[in-house]
């Protein structure tokens, strides 16, 4: 199988794209497939710490551009599940420091790596090159965008969020990537029930654009960021299920949508909770 | 609350609702955007195709984006000063076009 590269975008920060792109690497990778996150956010990188292994980085992939690593030092595995590796950033650099012909070239260094299997020993491609991009629509995008052949756009039920992911999807049709897919991020499935927020429908409706899946909000995102354990290794939550579902999706597997009702029903008691807030409407 | 502005019959139109008019009009003005540089071409380039058909006063050109609420239009106002005729030649010497 020929390694897919994908890039996980959004245009507006803050809406969720590392933690998407390593609960999907860690699914892919649970799922048995060879996956590699690559951090492109230099001078602001996250992913190493998202994923819980931000004391093992020793290169980045600004060394291996510039040959002063080779791409095999840089490369983190992740020893929670074979077949994860991270590639992180450099902290201490900017955007600047690379250029689109470098950011291809490295990609193209990536396909050609060769993955030893961890219990047969069988030597094979990564399936699955991951891109987390910085958020702007400037440099850093273009160069996380630029080896990519799919992308997966983030956004949040939020009309900045929702402009934003519209602007980007237009710059990344321009680029040739396809497909184009989008995951909706932090949905409040009892807001929506209760008209306060966008549903999925709305959002569908201005972008245009094949959905992909909808991630809940849930708690348990902030605590596996705390814990520095990407929820798709072993946490059953919502989320969890969600991101595992997009991961068998991009698969190419036909998984139904999240039963979002049923996670959004609650009881009389937080029917009362609620009520006594006295939540504000708007 | 909605279950309770529902339950009362209050309320009016959901935040939902208006988050979804106010974004479909921002992405209409979004995707509409268009730079000084980008209308400034536009405009050369419709000089070019115009006069190949007729004298037009180029000072007096305006050609602007107008913004409604629901829709956006290229407005272009172009003062003719006079329509060529067959091959390029004015329409006051039309038997010079004949031949």
């Amino acid at each position: 199988m020929a390694t897919r590269v994908i890039v996980i975008t959004s245009g507006k920060g803050g809406v969720g794209k590392t933690t998407s792109t390593a609960n999907i690497a860690a699914a892919l990778a649970k799922f048995g497939k060879k996956v590699v996150a690559v951090d492109a956010d230099v001078g602001l990188r996250n992913l190493d710490v998202i994923m819980g292994l931000e004391n093992r980085v020793v290169y980045n992939f600004i060394d291996v551009i510039e040959n002063t690593a080779r791409l095999e030092a840089a490369l983190v595995r992740d020893k929670r599940v074979p077949g994860l590796y991270l590639l992180p950033a450099a902290q201490t650099r900017t955007k600047d420091a690379v250029n689109q012909e470098q950011m291809i070239d490295l990609c193209e260094q990536l396909k050609n790596f060769e993955v030893q299997d961890e219990t047969t020993g069988a030597i094979s491609h990564f399936d699955f090159i991951l891109l987390d991009c910085p958020a702007g629509i400037e440099g850093g995008f273009k160069n996380a965008a630029v080896g990519a052949d799919e992308a997966l756009v983030v956004t949040t039920p939020e009309i900045p969020a929702v402009r934003d992911a519209d602007r980007i999807i237009g710059m990344l049709e321009s680029m040739g990537k396809s497909p184009i897919r989008l995951i909706i991020n932090r949905l409040r499935p009892n807001m929506v029930n209760d008209g306060d927020m966008l549903a999925k429908e709305d959002i569908l409706d201005v972008l245009a654009i094949k959905l992909i899946g909808i991630v809940p909000e849930d708690e348990t995102v902030i605590k596996s960021t705390n814990n520095g354990e990407p929820m798709t290794l072993n946490v059953e939550s919502p989320a969890a299920q969600a991101y595992l579902n997009i991961a068998d999706r991009l698969i190419g597997n036909d998984v139904p949508l999240m039963d979002l009702q049923a996670y959004a029903s609650r009881g009389f008691m937080q029917w009362l909770r609620n009520l006594f807030k006295g939540n504000k409407r708007r | 609350m909605g279950f309770l502005a529902r339950l009362f019959g209050g309320g009016g139109e959901s935040s939902r609702d208006r988050a979804k008019d106010r974004l479909r009009i921002v992405l209409i003005h979004d995707r509409t955007d268009i730079s000084p540089q980008l209308l400034n071409d536009l405009r050369e380039d419709m000089i070019d195709v115009l006069t190949k058909y007729m004298d037009i006063d180029h000072d007096k050109i305006e050609l602007n984006l107008d913004r409604e609420d629901q829709a956006v239009a290229l407005v272009a106002n172009v003062p003719i000063l006079r329509i060529k005729r067959g091959n390029g030649s004015l329409d006051d010497s039309p038997r010079a076009a004949r031949n």
